[in-house]
């Protein structure tokens, strides 16, 4: 079985090296600095698990599984988290909480060797990132990645997103990116003074528009400063006129 | 809750009034005026007493005296039963010109019909006082509550980032690791550590300290900062001679230099240099704080945002100054500027 540790401290990866030699049957590929040498290391090694530290660098770890198409199984390595806490519970296979003993970390590879004996697991660490409390309010950034290189947008440069099959597009000025996650996540975790879910495909940046037409019975158009139409519903309409105080 | 209780309340003072009225109207009546003498009698003069009464009620509510008291109600009772008085004479007089023995009448209980307002009006004044003082000590307790909550959940707050969490369960981690490779390293560590904790909890909020003391505790945090983050972070603090005992509040510069560092350091990849500078310039301390940043991932504003602000507000309240703290990005370095006038 493969493993990885992805870190930004070189002690505390050595710590989690020092306590692995016990298990020989996991063999350590890499360790990786930061998310972005995570995204590349997970995709060449393709590991059964990885030891993750949630703030690092660039993207945190939460950000860099959201990148990943099928997560490993995942033993989160964290200092303090007080709001991912409940998540780890919950969702992964374990969470480590730093300093941590050998007797820990022990138990913690014990559950990881038993759910991937019994095959419950791979759907795990993608029902941890819906249980996450949303990391673009946290950080007002969004990590995409696009023709295999991962780009950072910050929130303020989306124009709009429109639902698009099983993902968001999420239209800004560089151009549109893919993000598979619902509407209703990023209704909620976006600044509701800021982003308008006109209609049920579409959330605007209310900071970019210009006017608003009426369109077709009882539904409105959205015209943005980059020329961009957006439709809005009746339902939307009246959430629109809220937050623009009219 | 307060319409509920203004609506019971005017339903008494209306019981309470026409009660009366039906007792001054007998009391007239049985001394031999005529009906409608009496019920002219009683109207009038009860309507009026509690127009004054209402008017001493809405008075009451938007002037509370706070000294002298109780000259207040005895003043305003008296004054208002003369000219309450004067009113119901000269209305009973234009209404019953001819009627002399009626007239008569109310001439000779004048006296008793103001002692009778004069109580009343009495009463009705101490009644709202009463009311209103209470309404008042009630509002101001719950602000006091309110604001004690609000220091209480500061000060936790302020514990909390003191211990800064995060900093120290990551440091103790590093330790964990050092004691098994390099013992000597991890001990030095925990002396660091300690001395660092000593200081963030002996400091007095109030009493300056030298500009010394301050760069020796900044350095302590940076060389543990050192240690957890390899050979990553360099650090640079040059000080002029003329510096060193310069006064300043203490723990100022650690949330700035913990910005740099979370900046510079938590959201770098590269070999950075962090690098604290200080001079004097006219009668000023000026300390310059330089990190870079990662322009990819975080865009600082221009200006304080960054986490700054509890250091620009401690500078103010100090100094009532809003100009001490400067902060700007420069070719992918962020650039913190502290000043802080010598007394």
């Amino acid at each position: 079985m493969k493993t990885l540790i992805i870190d930004d401290e070189p002690l505390a990866r050595s710590i989690v090296k020092e306590y692995l030699k016990d298990f020989p049957q996991i063999e350590l590929m890499q360790e990786c600095n930061d998310g972005f040498e995570g995204v590349k290391a997970i995709q060449q090694h393709q590991p059964d698990l990885i030891f993750l530290d949630i703030q690092m660098p660039k993207i945190n770890g939460f950000e860099m599984l959201e990148l990943i198409e099928k997560p490993p199984l995942v033993i989160f390595t964290t200092a303090f988290d007080e709001y991912a806490i409940k998540a780890f519970e919950n969702h992964a296979v374990d969470y480590l909480l730093k300093p941590f003993s050998k007797e820990r970390f022990n138990k913690a590879i014990a559950k990881f060797l038993d759910q991937s004996n019994t095959g419950t697991s791979k759907n795990n660490t993608q029902s941890l990132l819906e249980a996450v409390p949303a990391s673009p309010v946290q950080n007002n950034r969004i990590v995409v990645k696009t023709a295999g290189k991962i780009k950072i947008i910050p929130v303020e440069e989306i124009h709009y997103l429109e639902a698009s099959d099983d993902y968001v597009k999420i239209h800004t000025k560089e151009g549109n990116f893919l993000k598979n996650k619902t509407m209703g996540y990023f209704e909620q975790s976006l600044n509701p003074g800021q982003f308008v879910r006109t209609h049920r495909s579409y959330i605007v940046n209310v900071q970019l528009i210009t006017r608003i037409e009426p369109y077709e019975k009882e539904g409105y158009l959205v015209i943005l400063k980059t020329g961009a139409q957006v439709p809005v519903s009746k339902n939307g309409y009246a959430k629109l006129k809220q937050v623009l105080g009219m | 809750m307060s319409n509920q209780i203004n609506k019971k309340f005017r339903i008494a003072f209306a019981i309470w009034w026409l009660l009366w009225f039906a007792v001054h109207y007998s009391v007239v009546f049985n001394y031999g005026a005529t009906k409608l003498q009496a019920f002219a009698d009683s109207s009038i003069s009860n309507f009026l007493l509690a127009g004054a009464c209402l008017l001493i009620i809405n008075n009451m509510r938007y002037y509370l005296p706070r000294q002298e008291k109780y000259w207040y109600v005895l003043a305003i009772s008296f004054g208002l039963a003369v000219v309450w008085l004067v009113v119901v004479r000269v209305l009973l007089w234009a209404i019953f010109k001819s009627e002399t023995v009626y007239l008569a009448m109310v001439n000779v209980s004048s006296t008793l019909r103001y002692a009778v307002a004069f109580l009343m009006l009495g009463c009705m004044t101490t009644l709202s006082l009463l009311w209103y003082t209470q309404k008042e000590q009630k509002e101001m307790d719950a602000r006091k509550t309110e604001a004690e909550n609000l220091a209480k959940e500061a000060e936790l707050f302020k514990l909390r980032q003191q211990l800064q969490p995060h900093f120290l369960f990551n440091s103790l981690n590093s330790i964990s690791a050092l004691v098994t490779t390099q013992p000597e390293q991890a001990r030095k560590m925990v002396h660091q550590l300690s001395d660092f904790l000593r200081g963030t909890l002996k400091k007095e909020e109030h009493q300056l300290v030298n500009l010394d003391e301050e760069l020796q505790y900044l350095e302590l945090y940076l060389d543990i900062e050192k240690v957890r983050f390899g050979h990553r972070l360099s650090t640079q603090i040059s000080c002029e001679e003329t510096c060193r005992l310069l006064k300043l509040p203490p723990l100022l510069l650690q949330p700035v230099v913990e910005n740099a560092i979370k900046f510079g350091l938590y959201d770098t990849t590269e070999d950075v240099t962090i690098s604290i500078d200080a001079k004097k310039i006219n009668n000023d301390l000026i300390i310059t704080v330089t990190n870079p940043f990662d322009p990819e991932t975080s865009s600082p504003k221009q200006g304080v945002g960054f986490g700054l602000s509890s250091v620009q507000r401690r500078l103010y309240l100090l100094f009532a100054r809003n100009d001490l703290l400067q902060a700007k990005a420069e070719n992918n370095f962020f650039i913190t500027t502290v000043k802080i006038p010598q007394v």
